[in-house]
C-alpha cells in the first residue's frame, strides 16, 4: 500500500470513530469527499429553501388583515431570510462560496423543497403554512440539530429556536379564523387540504425510494428516515387537527391501537415527482422572482464594493 | 444570467449574549465594509435579544490552528498532571480545599 492511501487510510478511521462516538465533525477536520458532497448538497438545498419560501408567504405581507398580523408575517418572512444566511454560512465553511451557491440555485442545478411551489390563495393559507409546512419542517429540523456536521448542527439550533414561533402564530391565525363565519371556517378547511399532502410529501420519498438514507445515517448526517418522521409528524398533526376542528382530507387515517400509531394514505408520488422536476404549479414563477430579485440587486451589491473600495484607499 | 461580480469578503461574528459573559462565535456573513458587517449582523444574529454587543472580524485575518497539528500543539498538556488540582493529595479533613 503506498503511503497516501496509508495515510488516507488513517484519516478515514479517525473520521469513522468520531462520528461513532456521535462527536461533531468541524471543518477544518478531513472528512471523506462524498460526505463532503453529501452535506454541500444537502444544506445547499435547505438554505435555498428558506430563501424561496419568503415568497408564497411575503405575496401577502401587503394585504394583511391588520397591522397586527403584517407585524407578524413580516417578522416571519424576515426569519426566512435569516434562516437561509444561517445555512449559506454553513454551507460556507465545506469550501463552497456564497457566489457558487446563488449560481446554481439559479441555474437550476441545486433544488429547493417542493412545497414552495404549491400557490397561496388566501390569508388562510399564512395560518396553514405555519401550522402544517412549519410544523413539518420543525420535525425534520429537530433532529438535525444533532446531525455529525458542528456548523450544520448549530444552525439548525438557532432555527429550530425560531419555528416554534412560526408554527404557533400559524396554528392561532387558524383558530381565530375557526371561531369566526361559516365562510372563514370553510376557507381554513379549504387550505387544509390543499396544504396537506404536499405536507406530507416535504419528507420525501417513502424509505424504499430513497437510496441515500442508508449512507447519510451512517455519516449522522441524518437521524431518522423519511417514514418515521412522516409518522411522527401526523401522530402529532392529528389532535391539532381536532383541536382546531379540521378535517384532514385523508380517508384512510385512523389511530391504529396496536401500533400505538395512526395508519395514513400515500401522498401521490408522481405529483411530488413532477413538482421536484420543475412542473409544479409555481416552480417557473418562484426562480423567475428569484432571479429578477437577483438581477435587479445588482447595482446595489456593485455600488456597496465600490464604495467600499474609495474608502479602503 | 447575469454574471456575479465581486463577491462581498466573509466576516466572522461574535456576540457577546449579555453582560458578564464572552463574545462567542455566532456564523458569518458577507458585507462590503465593516460598517455594513454590524449592521447585517444586527439583523441576522440578534433579532430576538441574543446579544448586547457585536464584534465582526474579517474571516481572512483569523489565525487558526490546523488539525494536522492537533498533536504537537496539544499533547503536550495532556502528560502535565501537576497543572491541574486533582493531582495533589490533600488530606479529607483539611476544610475548603
Amino acid at each position: 500500500m503506498s503511503a497516501v492511501s496509508d495515510q488516507e487510510t488513517g484519516l478515514l478511521a479517525e473520521f469513522d470513530e468520531t462520528v461513532a462516538r456521535h462527536e461533531r465533525i468541524e471543518p477544518r477536520d478531513w472528512m471523506p469527499e462524498k460526505y463532503r458532497q453529501t452535506l454541500v448538497r444537502q444544506i445547499a438545498q435547505h438554505a435555498h429553501s428558506e430563501i424561496i419560501g419568503m415568497q408564497p408567504e411575503g405575496n401577502w405581507i401587503t394585504r394583511a388583515p391588520s397591522l397586527r398580523r403584517k407585524a407578524i408575517l413580516l417578522a416571519k418572512v424576515q426569519d426566512e431570510a435569516g434562516h437561509g444566511l444561517y445555512l449559506y454560512s454553513a454551507c460556507e465553511t465545506l469550501g463552497v462560496s456564497r457566489r457558487e451557491l446563488t449560481e446554481r440555485l439559479l441555474a437550476g442545478r441545486q433544488k429547493y423543497s417542493s412545497i414552495f411551489n404549491y400557490p397561496t390563495l388566501g390569508y388562510a393559507d399564512v395560518g396553514t403554512i405555519g401550522w402544517l409546512v412549519d410544523g413539518a419542517a420543525i420535525c425534520n429540523q429537530v433532529p438535525l440539530c444533532r446531525t455529525s456536521y458542528g456548523p450544520y448542527g448549530r444552525a439548525m439550533i438557532r432555527i429550530c429556536k425560531e419555528e416554534s414561533f412560526h408554527q404557533r402564530q400559524g396554528y392561532e391565525l387558524l383558530a381565530t379564523m375557526m371561531r369566526g363565519t361559516d365562510e372563514q371556517r370553510a376557507m381554513v378547511q379549504e387550505s387544509v387540504d390543499r396544504f396537506w399532502w404536499p405536507a406530507l410529501m416535504m419528507f420525501g420519498p417513502p424509505d424504499n425510494d430513497s437510496p441515500n438514507t442508508a449512507q447519510s445515517m451512517a455519516w449522522g448526517i441524518k437521524r431518522n428516515t423519511n417514514d418515521e418522521l412522516r409518522q411522527k409528524f401526523v401522530d402529532m398533526t392529528v389532535p391539532q387537527a381536532e383541536a382546531l376542528g379540521v378535517t384532514l382530507p385523508d380517508p384512510e387515517l385512523r389511530w391504529n391501537e396496536e401500533r400505538q400509531a395512526y395508519d395514513f394514505g400515500q401522498p401521490d408520488w408522481e405529483e411530488f415527482k413532477q413538482v421536484v422536476s420543475g412542473n409544479g404549479p409555481c416552480n417557473a414563477q418562484r426562480m423567475a422572482h428569484r432571479r429578477q430579485a437577483h438581477e435587479e440587486g445588482a447595482w446595489v451589491r456593485e455600488a456597496a464594493a465600490a464604495f467600499a473600495a474609495r474608502s479602503e484607499r | 444570467m447575469t454574471e456575479i461580480r465581486d463577491e462581498w469578503p466573509l466576516y466572522e461574528i461574535f456576540v457577546r449574549g449579555k453582560r458578564g459573559l464572552n463574545h462567542v462565535h455566532v456564523g458569518s456573513l458577507h458585507a462590503a465594509d465593516d460598517e455594513m458587517a454590524l449592521r447585517h449582523a444586527r439583523d441576522v444574529y440578534t433579532r430576538r435579544n441574543e446579544g448586547v454587543s457585536i464584534w465582526a472580524v474579517r474571516s481572512d485575518v483569523i489565525a487558526a490552528s490546523s488539525p494536522d497539528e492537533k498533536d504537537p500543539m496539544f499533547a503536550p498538556s495532556g502528560d502535565k498532571v501537576y497543572r491541574h488540582p486533582t493531582f495533589y493529595d490533600i488530606p479529607d479533613d483539611v476544610p475548603h480545599m
